[in-house]
């Protein structure tokens, strides 16, 4: 049994206290622990930000790869090693902006990995610059006179690059979060969760109160169905006096590494290398 | 004569390349040495494209400068590459679709109706280059069968029967043509010293082939001119080892990917060009500093930027040595040949894993898509090690495990993710023993001694330096990368005319072979350098390590490869210089 405890590390997070990472945390060792993964199939992986850091405070296999590359690391993990755990964890600025490319590609991949996206909405770590997801006319440090842009939709965004789970989390909901990754966890194919991530020290706006008006879960409604797409995509673009929370599509669909004859037999990681035999190779050169 | 040279020349799309490459193979099946280079522009149809083959009884390292046979499928070939042809030598053209008609002086002529032969025999325009191969035969004193097989052998197989006759057809009706109406002419006479079996092979080919021999199982990367033929070569064979090859979005992703794949245990490995380089730089630093085993191939295209693309140059050696932000221990092969390409590519997998950093392949294009003639490489001594990779009888051995313990050797124990009791962070902040993120001073400096340790190491145990030639030499030719070949040429061209000479090969740029390179160099006469760049960038290197300066410099920038002839005549003007 993997329990909660034993995926605690001694070390504390750096975290700003009542910051909504922690409720991400303890979401995902809960998920885990539930799922009962052993600790050592699982690996976290990290871009850079606040949420990089996640890594060091769980007790599993981690990998803090740098900003906006924790998909190309984390897919590959699982490509060399497919019978692993493996989950991507960044921040909006990480996923949607500086790795929006990895994201999208990764997606209409769906390498069978799930991917927590910390959405707070702004760039905490370097102390308060707008982010992808910053809402039209936000004031931060580099804003001060008002973002211009409209900000990127990861949900919209998800369901056209053709991803095959794409579910929206609500940090100040951590129950509702840990039943979101572990399905997450458990879809096979590459998972979405994009999760509401009140930053209490530089976003003003986008606040957990803010958030407790406005969240309702996808699921209460009885007649949504998540394997309707057009549907789907209607619910992503609601974000005003009411933004849905829950599992808002998936579908069943191979996954790469399903594809891949070459993992057929066992994981890469697990094929013997030692006497590789090329004389066939030499043979069609000459 | 014991060799000659043929080049054919024409729009891209005409299918020179493969015509070029079935020329050379087809005399290296028959027992002779080849060497090929190619020429092209960036484009798909249209423009000038070359390929020119050497042949001879003995063996070769690279092109020369004069052509005996020039096949010219447009008048652009012939306005660009007639002057190559040497006195008495041939031009092939294809008469009806070359305007061509005048003399030119000292050159035999072959007027050749190669479009329309081909337009008859196989109803198809893309035919006149067996046409033309069936023509060129008939100017060389071999048996036209040599060609006709690997005709067979190249069109056979999947494109079916059919097609292989209807291509072999065509060069018999090219080889009739030139036998009948140009029955007087003197045939180029040379002949094979057995008929051993020999390889025929280019950089990218020998580099594809030495990682799928050190168990690379993971290939990620994004296309660029001219590393990618290395994807295709492994792409190809994907099935038949089982690689994972992996065409990604960017090369930023090729490279995290390659290494995602290493810290999971699996060897693997990335190639790009300069530019692809430059985006993969960062990531270069996240394997040095999580100490993630990575080969990274560059081969080199004249820059900056989109430069040159289908040229060749060596204007990235100190950028690979330099790139990415810090400092942190890394090591750069540049092969000179493709058996180092094979070799090297090889020991550079055992390199990454055992001393657990970033490996770079640098080669050029002039390397990567020249085909050479060599044996088959020589496997006995090849060993794969690891390192030191935790294996599965450690997991319950070892109590509190230091993924980076700070050893002696600056190497530390590594463990891979699914073993028990041996969970680690690979961070890429400066982390502690233990993988966490720690910004002490002493912390950081214990890490950043710990990590330089493992160069210490490297260099007992690697030779990093070749010497060929006289010990006791008036001239000491100094270079590293491709221009291996046409620097041993034109030691054959100065050892002719008595002149003694040495050639020293750098072949680890880093770590640099101090010892032996100083041991060299404190003994040479004349310290001349060879370099396909504009700044002498190893020039640079080895006064930066060793202190010494050369006496000469002999750079070439126009995004060609050396010529032989060149080299030996700027040395021997060096020569006459001096004794004035």
């Amino acid at each position: 049994m993997t329990s909660f405890e034993e995926l605690t590390t001694k070390e504390r997070p750096t975290w700003c206290p009542g910051c909504g990472n922690w409720g991400i945390l303890t979401a995902l060792k809960k998920a885990i622990a539930e799922l009962n993964l052993p600790k050592h199939q699982v690996v976290v992986v990290a871009g850079i930000g606040c949420s990089g850091h996640l890594p060091q405070w769980i007790n599993t296999f981690g990998f803090h790869s740098l900003h906006g590359r924790s998909l190309p690391v984390a897919q590959a993990i699982k490509l060399a090693n497919h019978e692993l755990n493996v989950i991507a964890v960044g921040g909006d600025g990480d996923g949607y902006g500086i790795g929006i490319g990895h994201f999208i590609h990764a997606m209409r991949r769906n390498v069978d990995i799930t991917y927590i996206v910390h959405d707070n909405q702004i760039y905490g770590l370097t102390t308060g610059q707008a982010s992808p997801t910053s809402e039209k006319g936000f004031k931060s440090k580099s804003t001060p006179h008002g973002l211009i842009e409209p900000p990127v939709n990861p949900i919209s965004l998800a369901l056209a690059a053709d991803c095959s789970f794409v579910a929206r989390g609500f940090a100040g909901d951590v129950p509702h979060l840990v039943k979101l990754i572990t399905q997450a966890v458990q879809h096979k194919g590459f998972a979405l969760v994009d999760v509401l991530q009140p930053c209490i020290t530089f976003n003003y706006l986008n606040t957990f109160e803010y958030f407790y008006r406005k969240v309702y879960k996808l699921e209460e409604d009885k007649n949504y169905d998540p394997t309707n797409k057009v549907e789907a995509f209607k619910r992503s673009l609601e974000w005003g006096e009411r933004i849905p929370i829950g599992l808002f599509y998936k579908e069943e669909r191979k996954t790469y590494e399903d594809e891949l004859p070459q993992l057929s037999k066992a994981p890469l990681v697990k094929q013997k290398i030692d006497n590789v035999n090329i004389d066939n190779l030499f043979e069609e050169m000459c | 004569m014991s060799e000659f040279s043929w080049k054919i020349g024409g729009e891209a799309g005409y299918g020179i390349m493969t015509t070029g490459f079935i020329f050379g193979k087809t005399f290296v099946k028959a027992g002779f040495f080849a060497f090929d280079t190619n020429e092209y522009p960036s484009l798909i149809r249209g423009g000038h494209n070359t390929y020119t083959v050497r042949v001879s009884q003995e063996p070769i390292f690279s092109h020369v400068k004069k052509i005996d046979v020039l096949v010219a499928l447009t008048d652009i070939a012939i306005e660009k590459n007639a002057t190559e042809v040497k006195k008495d030598g041939f031009i092939i053209y294809d008469v009806g679709h070359v305007k061509f008609q005048k003399e030119i002086k000292g050159v035999n002529l072959i007027p050749v109706p190669l479009t329309q032969i081909a337009l008859e025999k196989g109803k198809q325009n893309i035919m006149r280059n067996n046409v033309a191969l069936g023509a060129s035969f008939a100017l060389i004193d071999v048996d036209p069968s040599i060609l006709y097989n690997m005709i067979k052998e190249s069109f056979g197989g999947k494109k079916g029967q059919d097609v292989a006759d209807a291509n072999v057809n065509a060069a018999k009706a090219g080889y009739e043509y030139v036998k009948e109406n140009f029955s007087n002419i003197k045939k180029i006479q040379i002949k094979s010293n057995g008929n051993k079996k020999r390889m025929y092979i280019n950089g990218n080919e020998a580099i594809a082939i030495g990682s799928i021999k050190a168990g690379c199982k993971f290939y990620s990367a994004y296309p660029m001119t001219p590393a990618s033929s290395i994807m295709h070569y492994l792409a190809s064979k994907e099935f038949d080892y089982n690689i994972v090859v992996k065409q990604t979005e960017d090369e930023i992703a090729a490279i995290n990917m390659a290494i995602g794949a290493n810290f999971a245990g699996v060897r693997a490995m990335t190639a790009t060009s300069g530019g692809g380089f430059a985006l993969m730089s960062e990531a270069l630093g996240l394997a040095a500093l999580t100490e993630t085993p990575l080969v990274v191939v560059l081969a080199q295209r004249p820059g900056p930027s989109t430069g040159m693309p289908t040229h060749t140059e060596q204007g990235d050696l100190r950028f690979v040595m330099h790139a990415s932000n810090g400092e942190f221990p890394r090591v750069v092969i540049a092969p000179g040949d493709a058996s180092e390409c094979f070799y090297e590519t090889f020991n550079a997998f055992n390199i990454a894993e055992k001393y657990q950093l970033p490996v770079i392949i640098i080669t050029d294009k002039f390397l990567a898509e020249s085909h050479t003639t060599t044996e088959k490489f020589f496997l006995k001594s090849l060993k794969i090690d690891r390192g030191s990779l935790l294996t599965e009888e450690y997991i319950n051995k070892i109590k509190d495990y230091k993924r980076y313990e700070n050893t002696i050797s600056g190497i530390s124990p590594r463990s891979l993710p699914s073993q028990e009791n041996l969970i680690f962070k690979a961070a890429t902040d400066e982390h502690d023993e233990y993988g966490n993120i720690n910004e002490e001073a002493d912390n950081r400096v214990i890490h950043v001694d710990k990590r330089f340790r493992k160069i210490k190491v490297l260099e007992t145990e690697i030779d990093g330096a070749k010497v060929y030639g006289d010990a006791d030499a008036d001239v000491t030719i100094i270079g590293w990368g491709s221009t291996k070949g046409p620097i041993f040429e034109a030691m054959k061209i100065l050892s002719k005319k008595g002149i003694k000479v040495n050639y020293l090969q750098i072949l680890y740029i880093m770590p640099f072979p101090k010892s032996k390179a100083k041991i060299v160099l404190d003994k040479a006469n004349k310290k001349i350098l060879v370099e396909n760049n504009k700044t002498a960038q190893l020039g640079s290197i080895i006064k930066e390590e060793i202190g010494i300066d050369v006496d000469y410099k002999i750079l070439k920038y126009d995004g060609r490869p050396f010529l032989p002839e060149d080299i030996a005549t700027k040395i021997e003007e060096v020569l006459t210089y001096d004794k004035l």
